[in-house]
């Protein structure tokens, strides 16, 4: 099942159990999966047209009047176009919104790089109280959106919204706040947000096969990070290599860093190399970000030769 | 009523001047242009509670000018939502009276303002929330003229009336005047009340938007329209730093100014008519 069928059916069980949950849309309903609820909630579904800003100074309005919004875009124009709305409206004022950015980095694909952001997790990690969360699988999400919409505050959710290859089996029990370890090894410590852990697994049984064992942590709550799981690994293996779909200024590798900033550990990354995206299929894209399977292999074998 | 309301007026004049001469700065003409419009939002207007400040169903103004922060306290104040001896606290380190509104650190505020555009939309949020909640509030809103200039302001108003959020009386503090010159020179949002109309509200001018009795009169025809399907904009023709002719005098350049205790007093003596 798409990603985005995962998170709508989601939201129309939140929405049957409170009618204070709602959704607010600017023209991507369609995109985000959620455009057949306006029909069955009528007073719970809101299309604000295209105006982003509009859209999330409203929804800390409802907020401030005890409802619980929802508000949808493409990554882009849910973070960076209207930071300063999240910053005052929302996160400033403490209001309980809930943002979602669909098509994150590379996955944006044929939109291009108008649509294509790879700094979102960036601009929003360096506004204070906002939790930010990128669902790997949709186990995980399903898991995760109760828990999401139960949480007291913002929470940005970093969503693609194609199908995705299972990763958690169905006794997978979600934390917010807890890093997943999919996979335990000496010699290497990955850690991997959002699309490209699929790839980061694959990477991990070849290295496996050469004599490297790694441990692979999904890292789904990049803000506030795990650092106590990020510690614990890296210590443990004396190397990091950290993947993502984003800039490797601002997002996870960032983050890692921080947590990582006392040890003598030395640290590579796979990311977006602070470019620009641009228009292309997912192994295009993929190819020209650096993001293939080889790409993290060779990376891996960097980050365990600088121990 | 109308005499009581104009006392109230001078003494959240008053105030406003005391305590942004105790702290030495502040943005007096924008403060003083709102006065009358406060008094009568909460002194008549207003379905609230003081002792109540978060009861459910209450009337709420957002002061999307966020800016105007100490005429609001002045207001509540006044109306005893906390000591007047708060104010003097205004803009000091750990106060719960920042320049800018701030719900989660004063007892009244219902908005946390001062990026400008901004509050009108959560105004909006607001609104939709009360329609939503069928508990029959109206919510109010104050928008500088400047920042009408807001591509937000826009948005929202054009929102408000697609979605017929007639609870939402707006109003745009027209001083006419912004931090670099007159709202004219820089960027007119002139005719105001023919945007507000073609953005499908009803539009009430106010000639003298410094008269309690023609803003009493026109919130009174604005809450008259509630039930209409449009929500309101009352165009408040006002003057910047109203009722201290020093301030007035002082034109674009009294945004935000240096008051100091003996300007302060001076100025009370004239609201008091002492001069």
């Amino acid at each position: 099942m798409e990603m985005r069928a995962v998170y709508a059916n989601c939201l129309a069980e939140l929405m049957e159990k409170d009618r204070h949950v709602c959704v607010l849309d600017a023209d991507l309903a369609k995109a985000s999966g959620t455009r057949g609820l306006y029909e069955k909630f009528p007073e719970q579904m809101f299309d604000c047209g295209i105006a982003e800003q509009n859209m999330a100074s409203i929804a800390a309005g409802l907020a401030s009047y005890g409802f619980k919004p929802w508000i949808e875009s493409f990554t882009p124009f849910a973070t960076r176009r209207i930071c300063d709305q999240i910053a005052i409206s929302i996160a400033y004022a403490k209001q309980n919104v809930k943002i979602v950015g669909t098509d994150p980095g590379i996955s944006a694909e044929l939109n291009g790089g108008t649509h294509m952001s790879m700094e979102d997790i960036g601009v929003l990690r360096s506004i204070p109280g906002i939790v930010i969360f990128e669902p790997v699988d949709a186990v995980q999400l399903r898991a995760a959106m109760p828990v999401l919409n139960d949480y007291p505050g913002c929470v940005y959710i970093r969503l693609f919204r194609k199908e995705l290859p299972d990763v958690f089996g169905a006794d997978y029990k979600f934390d917010l706040f807890k890093a997943d370890t999919l996979r335990q090894g000496s010699d290497l410590s990955i850690f991997v947000s959002g699309l490209p852990t699929v790839d980061v697994l694959a990477a991990a049984e070849q290295l496996a096969g050469e004599g490297i064992s790694c441990d692979v942590i999904n890292v789904h709550t990049i803000k506030p990070i795990d650092k106590e799981s990020v510690l614990a690994s890296a210590r443990r293996t004396g190397a990091v290599l950290t993947v993502e779909n984003h800039n490797v200024i601002g997002g996870l590798h960032s983050a890692v860093l921080e947590a990582l900033a006392q040890e003598k550990i030395p640290v590579c990354a796979v990311g977006v190399p602070d470019r620009f995206g641009e228009v292309g299929k997912l192994p295009y894209l993929r190819q020209t970000m650096g993001l293939t399977v080889e790409d993290i292999i060779a990376a891996a074998k960097r980050a365990v030769a600088l121990k | 009523m109308e005499t009581n309301l104009k006392e109230i007026c001078r003494d959240i004049r008053c105030d406003i001047m005391t305590c942004i001469g105790h702290l030495g700065v502040g943005h007096v003409g924008g403060c003083l242009s709102v006065v009358e419009l406060l008094a009568v939002l909460y002194f008549d207007a207003m379905r609230i509670d003081p002792a109540n400040p978060t009861m459910q169903g209450r009337d709420r103004l957002i002061c999307s000018k966020g800016h105007a922060g100490p005429a609001v306290y002045a207001t509540l104040a006044n109306r005893g939502y906390f000591d007047k001896k708060e104010l003097l606290t205004l803009n000091q380190g750990g106060t719960h009276l920042p320049s800018h509104c701030d719900m989660n650190l004063t007892r009244g505020i219902d908005m946390t303002t001062g990026s400008l555009g901004q509050g009108f939309s959560c105004a909006v949020g607001v609104a939709l929330g009360s329609k939503l909640e069928k508990d029959g509030a109206t919510i109010y809103a104050i928008i500088g003229d400047g920042e009408s200039q807001e591509g937000q302001i826009w948005e929202a108003a054009m929102f408000a009336s697609a979605k017929g959020l007639d609870n939402l009386i707006a109003f745009t503090d027209y001083n006419k005047l912004q931090i670099d010159d007159t709202v004219a020179n820089v960027n007119d949002i002139a005719p105001l009340a023919d945007k507000w109309s073609a953005f499908g509200w009803h539009v009430i001018e106010v000639e003298d938007g410094n008269d309690v009795e023609q803003v009493s009169a026109a919130v009174a025809h604005a809450r008259g329209n509630m039930g209409s399907g449009r929500p309101t904009m009352v165009i408040l023709n006002t003057v910047k730093g109203c009722g201290v002719s020093f301030i007035e005098k002082l034109g674009v350049a009294n945004h935000n100014t240096q008051v100091s205790e003996a300007d302060a007093q001076r100025a009370i003596a004239e609201i008091r008519g002492e001069e």
